[in-house]
This record gives structure tokens, sequence and C-alpha cells, in this order.
């Protein structure tokens, strides 16, 4: 009996914070970690008599979401109440959109957009334990400042079909959010939120298995993680003949759980209806033409610009579009390197990019010790033959460390490249002298002991003798 | 006629709490109300559009431009519960 | 001048007599708030110890003394919208169309009485006890803006600020033999005030006389950035000078004018007012409101639909009653149960089912529908008509505890204003008759933004109806 093959059907729902002045529907400014209730008003607080107003600003970087993704714009679009009661919300319903949203459908890559739409963030609520105040219960408390903040929520379809893809994905949305200049997209701190809705399907069929949503991830990795384990929760409860329930879960990344955040509470019925207070949104030519003068250059773009212009292969084009901030240091590096001599050449500024950005733990190599002009020294060191690549790994490795200038590393440990037949000759023959039998094999005729030579002069040099050119002194020295 | 189990939904959506009396109460007079409204059910609104908004008003969107934000004080004199300079409730209950 | 004499003057009267000398504001002032104070009809919730410090008596309102209903955010003022779950709530900020007549020199006397929430038309829904009609104490005064409609025609207060959803300032207005103009939806600011019905509130003058209501309409009407959906007015508000109705075509539309409710008492002093138009000149013909009979239904899953989500915020979390409880839900279930009277729990509960999952476009829906249908007709009619004309109440003011056990019985006192509502046109309601001794209120119906004409086919009506109202107003002084 043939195993079923399962395949993951993953879409993603997106909830970022705009980076306006104000709040979505009150003048309150936007708050960074300021002392609890000092941004609020009483209209942001849901006192009695208030009445919002919707921030011009919001609107605008709605549009210019919806344009990065192709969305069709709706000429008019309307908010809705959506009703339900928990502390952080203090009107008791949230004002959001519900079937006249500002963007619908689109496509980011490979993933297609199902809607954008505009709503207000909630309050927080932050658990205190037991309080003397409270009788008989956990207490927490509610601090009002969050509340307010304009939120874009952008779902997806459900196309991505893997953990990888998903990550893969909200990177290029982060960095296509960021280049819009429209949100801070800091998934630590919250003005990036990414929830997953997980089924799985045998492999060739079209109908969609019940799915479950997955929440409070706050960075790639988890998310990539969290949703690689759901799949294989699962896969597992399918093969051993369960059925998959519809809920909320929450993975945690320390010890790869997957639990049940809403087990038994009965599904929201949140009663939407069109909000009263506020009249339809007319998007008007002025307010299309403004989002599309606002549009900076998209992954796209800078993909095919790096590709076409600078003649980078496809995978680093991609990779450093996707990712701003290694596109932004590339493109410092490539500026610092002009003014060599000789000039740094992209594609291997590109290369050593990757290597960085394999040894460096953070996001942004920009906040690293390495700074684009040092790379870009390093790059032009190996490019003049200065320095081997083994000996630029290591120069590398100590500016990852300590940061410097890749000149004076090389110099104080001794790294510069060793080359030319003067020099690697006698270290050559040195090598042959000390492995007879294989310098016997390869006068022979057999070259393929000759790793071990070039092995050899390699520990001898420490890594500075590029490794090509000496395999063509250890053929001149035979004769070969 | 509502059953007492519809009222006491309807009531847990609007987190109201009725007593015994008030829900058979309520289940009677809600129901002569629902009665009387289901007139509405028999007209033909077919090619009707309903109204949301009563006023077709252009722009009345805000500027981003920031305005006074309330003392805390204020924002908390009239809280019932105050705790670390933020409104104190029972925490909410899990599952 | 005594304070007998003072009382019986108009508000444009005191002015003129402020503007020549013959009064001062502090003595006009004086004479209201010792009669306020000395209330003995329930009409006021609260009432100023002195004349308020920061008061611009240079202002075209020269400091006469407002009443102002109990819903409207009042600074450091108790605003309690006549329910238990504020009291002795204090709002940090002033309802906008109040502000803006303080700055006209309006002084706050006072605020007043109402039925809980803006939910009645007897004002015996007031968590703060019944207003008693000064006509005839054993009966109401209307509501729900019963407290502002007493206090004018008692002559505690020369005028005063109701709010009107299905017609709260124009059937206690009838019942009470008064002035009571429900504005144009949009015309007047609603913020803060504490919302009922939002699509549908409306704040507008209880007044003496046609001329007074004018005067406050004048000094209310605005565009306001703290409402969205404030519109101001076209025109600016004149005060009426005519005196006769020549070339005005009148509409009386056959549904709302039968009717098993309507009193024979209340149909024969309609019908003798539509004589006296008659010979101011008019022309008065039968039309048809076809959707009419339905407007009450659609009415009553409207309102109540918006007031269940209007009313959410009121959860013992921020401000407000907090009731003992153990854990949140408890917390919100019992403040609620606690706090909210009678009615206002009913229209929750209709409100939330009308809302519910599946029942949407069965209740709220279709009543949308029903109210476009509304609107339409009222425009089809004044095609042909200038105003629609109909008695403002099936009925005179009837005994206390006449009709609170019976919800509908109550509702249908709204049968003539709520039709108006629903299409957001202007209407007032003027005294024109007495039916065994009791007022009598006739309703003039126009389309959106007509005040100025509407004010001035009233005034004409009014001078020839020639309607004393003192019987209602007990001397200072003599035996009550």
């Amino acid at each position: 009996m043939s195993e079923v093959r399962y395949e993951p059907v993953i879409g993603l729902e997106i909830h970022v914070q705009l980076r306006t002045r104000t709040k979505m529907f009150c003048s309150c400014p936007l708050s960074f970690g300021e002392p609890p209730n000092t941004h609020t008003c009483p209209v942001c607080l849901g006192l009695p008599g208030t009445l919002p107003v919707a921030n011009a600003e919001a609107i605008h970087y709605g549009l210019m979401i919806g344009l990065a993704v192709g969305s069709e714009l709706a000429p008019r679009s309307i908010f809705h109440r959506k009703n339900y009661f928990y502390p952080d919300l203090p009107k008791g319903y949230q004002i959001s959109q519900y079937d006249e949203p500002l963007c619908s459908g689109g496509r980011l890559a490979d993933v297609r957009i199902h809607r954008v739409h505009l709503e207000e963030d909630a309050a927080k609520l932050t658990h205190v334990g037991a309080s003397g105040r409270i009788h008989g219960s956990d207490a927490s408390v509610v601090d009002f400042n969050r509340g307010g903040t304009p939120l874009a929520e952008i779902v997806t379809e459900p196309d991505v079909r893997s953990a990888e893809q998903a990550s893969e994905w909200l990177r290029l949305l982060r960095t296509t959010l960021r280049q819009l200049g429209v949100s801070d997209v800091n998934m630590e701190e919250g003005s990036l939120r990414c929830d997953a809705n997980i089924s799985i399907r045998p492999v060739g069929t079209t109908e969609l298995g019940t799915k479950t949503e997955l929440k409070n991830m706050n960075s790639f990795r988890f998310i990539e993680r969290g949703i690689r384990a759901e799949v294989a929760r699962q896969e597992a409860l399918l093969r051993a003949g369960g059925t998959v329930t519809q809920e909320t879960l929450h993975f945690d990344p320390r010890t790869e759980a997957i639990t049940s955040l809403r087990s038994k509470e009965e599904a929201h019925d949140y009663r939407y209806f069109p909000e009263p207070d506020l009249p339809p949104v007319l998007i008007t030519n002025e307010m299309l033409d403004r989002a599309r003068t606002a549009m900076p250059e998209l992954p796209a773009a800078r993909e095919a610009r790096f590709a076409s212009v600078l003649g980078l292969n496809v995978e680093s084009a991609r990779l450093l579009s996707w990712r701003a901030e290694l596109g932004d240091y590339f493109e410092a590096a490539l500026d610092a390197g002009a003014a060599m001599q000789p000039p740094v050449e992209a594609q291997p500024l590109a290369n050593w990019i990757s290597e960085l950005s394999a040894r460096y733990d953070g996001d942004d190599p920009a906040d690293s010790n390495v700074t684009p002009q040092a790379l870009a020294t390093l790059v032009q060191l190996v490019g003049s033959k200065k320095l081997t690549q083994g000996g630029a790994k290591q120069v590398l490795d100590r500016l990852v460390a300590e940061g410097g200038d890749p000149a004076a590393i090389v110099a104080s440990e001794g790294l510069s490249a060793v080359g030319g037949a003067d020099e690697l000759a006698p270290v050559v023959r040195a090598a042959l002298e000390a492995n007879p039998d294989v310098a016997e094999k390869l006068r022979g005729g057999d070259m393929k002991p000759i790793g071990v030579i070039v092995g050899y002069v390699m520990k001898a040099t420490r890594g500075r003798a590029d490794g090509g050119e000496v395999t063509a002194i250890v053929r001149a020295e035979l004769g070969l | 006629m509502l059953e007492r189990s519809e009222v006491l939904h309807v009531a847990r959506l609007a987190r109201l709490r009725l007593d015994d009396d008030e829900v058979d109460r309520m289940a009677g007079e809600l129901s002569s109300i629902l009665d009387h409204i289901a007139a509405i059910a028999a007209l033909d609104l077919d090619d009707v559009p309903p109204t949301s908004h009563v006023v077709e008003v252009e722009s009345a969107l805000r500027a981003d431009e920031p305005g006074p934000c309330l003392d805390r004080d204020v924002a908390l004199a009239q809280a019932p519960a105050v705790q670390d300079g933020g409104f104190l409730v029972p925490s909410p209950q899990a599952g | 001048m005594d304070v007998n004499e003072i009382i019986e003057l108009s508000a444009a009267a005191a002015i003129a007599a402020i503007e020549r000398g013959d009064l001062d504001a502090a003595e006009l002032f004086s004479a209201y708030r010792l009669r306020a104070e000395a209330d003995e009809l329930n009409a006021f919730t609260w009432v100023a110890e002195h004349l308020p410090a920061d008061m611009h008596a240079d202002g075209p309102l020269r400091g006469v003394p407002l009443a102002v209903k109990d819903l409207f955010c009042t600074a450091g003022i108790p605003s309690q919208s006549g329910s238990k779950i504020l009291e002795g709530y204090l709002p940090p900020y002033t309802a906008t169309s109040v502000a803006r007549l303080q700055d006209a020199g309006a002084a706050v006397l006072g605020k007043t009485n109402q039925d809980e929430f803006a939910m009645g038309s007897s004002n015996e829904n007031s968590a703060y006890g019944p207003v008693l009609n000064p006509w005839d104490r054993g009966r109401v005064p209307g509501g729900s803006s019963g407290g502002s409609a007493a206090a004018v025609a008692a002559g505690l207060a020369p005028w005063a600020l109701g709010t009107d959803t299905g017609g709260s300032i124009r059937q206690p207005a009838a019942l009470c033999g008064i002035v009571g103009l429900k504005p144009t939806y949009g015309t007047v600011s609603r913020y803060g005030m504490i919302a009922f019905a939002s699509s549908l509130d409306q704040a507008g003058p209880l007044t003496r006389d046609v001329t007074d209501a004018a005067l406050l309409y004048r000094h209310m009407v605005g565009t306001d950035p703290n409402d969205a959906t404030a519109v101001g007015h076209r025109e600016e508000i004149r005060l009426p000078t005519a005196e006769r109705l020549d070339g005005l075509r009148l509409g009386v539309p056959t549904e709302l004018t039968t009717g098993e409710g309507l009193e024979p008492g209340v149909m024969a002093a309609f019908e003798a007012t539509l004589a006296t138009a008659r010979g101011l000149g008019a022309t008065i013909e039968e039309c048809s409101l076809h959707s009419a009979p339905h407007a009450l239904s659609a009415y009553y899953v409207i309102a109540p639909a918006e007031a269940s989500s209007n009313l959410a915020r009121f959860d013992g979390v921020r401000y407000g009653l907090r009731a003992p409880a153990d854990d949140l839900v408890s917390l919100y279930t019992n403040t609620r149960h606690d706090g909210f009277g009678a009615e206002v729990k009913r229209r929750i509960l209709i409100g939330t089912y009308a809302l519910s999952s599946g029942y949407y476009d069965a209740y709220y829906g279709r009543a949308q529908k029903v109210r476009t249908l509304i609107a339409r007709e009222f425009a089809s009619v004044f095609e042909r008509c200038d105003f629609v004309v109909t008695p403002t109440s099936p009925g005179v003011a009837f005994e206390l505890g006449a009709k609170t056990a019976d919800p509908l019985a109550m509702y249908l006192n709204d049968s003539f204003t709520v039709p108006m509502s629903l299409a957001g046109i202007p209407a007032i309601s003027i005294p024109c008759g007495l039916s065994d001794g009791l007022p009598v209120g006739l309703q003039l119906a126009g389309p959106a933004f007509s005040e100025n004409r509407m004010l001035d086919a009233a005034h004409a009506l009014e001078q020839a109806i020639g309607f004393d109202g003192s019987p209602a107003r007990t001397p200072t002084g003599a035996a009550s």
C-alpha cells in the first residue's frame, strides 16, 4: 500500500503598525514605550460621547501597500464595527473593515493577496498576578497608549506550500513595507505581527483541509519552525486516522510544543455592521496620484536592476533585493568600492555579503562590526590577489568579531597571500620531498593524490597560497 | 416565541446578566417586539439598496497632526480601580 | 423687573432687554436658578450653584441661561444620560454643541432629566425618577427629553437643549405645549453627546416659541473636526419673519394621520390648524408615504442595534459603575445587570439579536432597506409639496404608569416622528391647541436643509394659532 503524500496549504495574516504621526481615529501621537496611559484622549479611551475621525495619512499608506502588491483599490471603502468584549478594547468594538476593504486582490512574488484593510490596534494588557484590589482572581492592568494605533491587515490566499517559503516570503513582504516607508516592521517591537492558517491535503487534490491558526510568533525563524511543527503534527494526526480540529494554537519555540490557545471558547459572533460614525471613504484621483508618486523602488524592480544593470546572478539579485538591509549594505559597499583601484566588482561583493550574512547573527549587516567600506576593501584585496579566499575568510571572521580595517588585520596577522613561483616553488619542492610516494605517483601520471601536496603547501603557508596557483606550480615542478 | 436559551445566548453576547424572572419576562417582551418588527419580512426589498449612511460626505478625513493628550491623572480620574498607572481588571481567563 | 415678569420673557426678548439695559444677565440667571432649584417636577438632575465664572456675556446670547439634557457631556458637571451606570460621571471635556453655545454667551443653568440613554417616550425610564408634566402632574411630559421640555414649559429655564433619535425632542415638546426642532441629520455636531443610535441622534432646541428655536439652532449649527458626520448647514440660519403661508403647499400623509392610537381630540386640533393654514394662504393636499407604517419596525431594529454597540463601552473598566465580581466576565455581566434599567436591557437584547449571526440580513439588513424606501418616498412627496404636516403625537400626555406594562404600546408614541428620523430630514413641533386641557402638537417636516423656510412657516402658523403656554408656568411665590 503506497503511503499518501501530503502537502501543506498555508495562508498568512499579517498586521502592520503604520508609522503615521497620530493614531487611526484620534490625534494622539503614537507611543514608543512611554509611561502607561500618557498618550490617550477621550476618543481612544472610549469615553462616552466620543467619535472617531479617520487619519488621512493611514489611508495614504494603505493605498501605497495596495499599489505595491498590485491590488485593486476600491473607489469607495467603508469601515465596520467588529463587536466583542475584552479589556484592551475600550469601546467594546474595534473599528475595522469587513466587506468593502481598501484593497482587494493582488500578488507579491508567488503568493496572491486576498485583501488589505485598515483597522485600529487594541490596547496593551499586562498580567500583574494577585492583587489585593481584585478579590478572588489574578489581575491585569490596561495601558491604552497603544490602543488606536493604525494597522494595515494583509491577508494572503493559501498559496504558501512550505515553512521555508513562508519565512522567505515574509522577509520579502517586510522588505517591501520597509521600502515603502509605511512601517518600522520590527517583529520584536510588535510593528509586524504574523499569524498563519495551516492545513494539509493529499498531493494532487484541490479541496482544502480543516485549518488551524497559529498565532503570536514574533520572529521569522519561529514562524518557520512553528509552521513546520504544526504541519508535522497535522500529518501525524491524519496518518493515525484522526481529524484536524479547527482551533487557535500557540507555538513555544523553546520546547517546539504546540498548545491550544482557545479550546472551548465559543466562536466569536462579531455582529459586523457598517460604522455609522464614519462616512464612506471616497478614494479620489488626487489620493491615487499621491500614492503612485510616493512609490519607491520596490524589490521586484531592484531585483531586475541588480540583474540587468549590475550583472548579478539570479540568486544574488534575489537575495539582495528581497532583504532590504542586505541590498542597502550592498549598495553602500559598492559605492565605497567604486573609488578603489581597481574598482570592486558587483558579483564578488555580492558573494562576500552572503559570507558576511552567514557569520553575523543579526538581520542587518549595517549593525555588525563590519563597515561597508571594510567589506569593499576586503573584496578588493582578494580581487587584486593580495589575499586568498581562505585568508579573506579568516580576515572576515576577525572583522565580524572586532571590526577594524582588513589591510591592518592582514598585516598584523601576516595573512597576505603567498604567491608567485619564487615564493611557492621552494615550498612545493619541500612538499614533494616530504611525500615521496605521492611524488612517485604524480610523476607516473596519476593525478589523484595531488591534493596531498596542495594541502601540505596550504598548511605550510597557513592558507595564504591560492590553491589553483599551487596546483599549477606542482605540475610545473614535476614537468607535467 | 423566543426560547429561554435564545434569550440567554443573546444576553451572553451582550455580557448582560439576567435574573431568572428577567429572562422569562424578556422572552415574552422581546417576542412581541420581534413579532411587530417581523412585518418588514413581508416587504419586497430585492432591488432596494440599504442606507448605512444618511450623509454622503467627502473629505471627512483628518490630517495626521498631533493633538493634545489627556494628563494621565485625568484619564484615570474616573477609573474604578487603578494600579501602576493603568486600569486594573480581573485577568481574562484562558480557555 | 420682578421674577414673574422675567420668566415671561422669551430668550430673544430677554436678550433684547439685556441689550437695552432693562435686564441684567446675572439677575436673569439668578431668577431661573432659584426656580430650577425649587423644581418639583424632577426636571433637573443638577442645577448650577452660581453663575458660571467663564461666561461670555458679550456674546450674542448675552448670558441667557440654558438647560442642557443630561446626556450632553459638560466638563466637570455630572453627565449621566439618565442612567445609574454613569451616576456621578464627570467628563473631562464638553460637547461641541454646548461649547459653541457657551462661546456665543449661553450660561449652563442645569442638566435635565431624561429617559435612560434617551430610550423612551415618557421619561419614566430614568434612573433618577420620572419627570412630571407641568400641565398635569399626574401625567408624563413625554420623552426622552422630558426634563428639558418640562423645564421650558414650566418656566424653569428659558430654553433647553434636547436630543431627538425617533421623536425625543418633538414628542415631549408636543406633550408640554412648547416648540421642539429636530434638525437635518449632520447639521449639528454629535461630539460629546452620549450616544444612543449614531445614525439617528441629533441635538436640537426646546423653546417657548419658533423664534427662540431659530436663534438657538443658529448658534449650534456647523462642522466639527471631531465629528466626521457633521456637515454643517448650507445656509445661515435666519430668525423667522413670515406671517403668511401664501403659495405654500402642505402635504398630509394618509398613513400618518390615521390609526387606532390617534385620539379624536388630537385629530380635531390638527384639522383646526389645517383650516388656519388655509386661511393663511396655504394649499393642503393629501399625499402618501407607503412605507411609513413600517418605519416604526425599521426604527426598532436600527436604533437598538446601534445602541447595543454604543453601550458596550459601559463595562465597569474605565469609568462609571463597577459591580463586585470575582472574574472578568462577571465584572461585565454584573455591572451591566446592576447599572442598566429594564428598557435599556430590552433594547440591547433586541439590537444584539438583530445583528447576530444568521439574523443580520433578516433584520438589520432589511431595516436599512426600509430606510431607503422612506427617504425616497419623502423625496418624492417633496417634489409636489413644500412640507409634510402631521400631528406630532397620536395622543396627548398620558398618565404616569399608563403604558409602562407594555413596551410596544410605548413605542407607538413615536409613530409619526420616526419616519423623519429615518430619512434624516428636519422636523419641528409647535403647539396647536388643547384637547381636554392638554397640549396638542403639530409637526412640520421638510426636505434636508430646509430649516429656514420651515421655521418661517412654523412662525406664521404659531402667530395665527396664538397658543397660550402660561398655564404651565407657576409663578414664583404662588402656591403650586
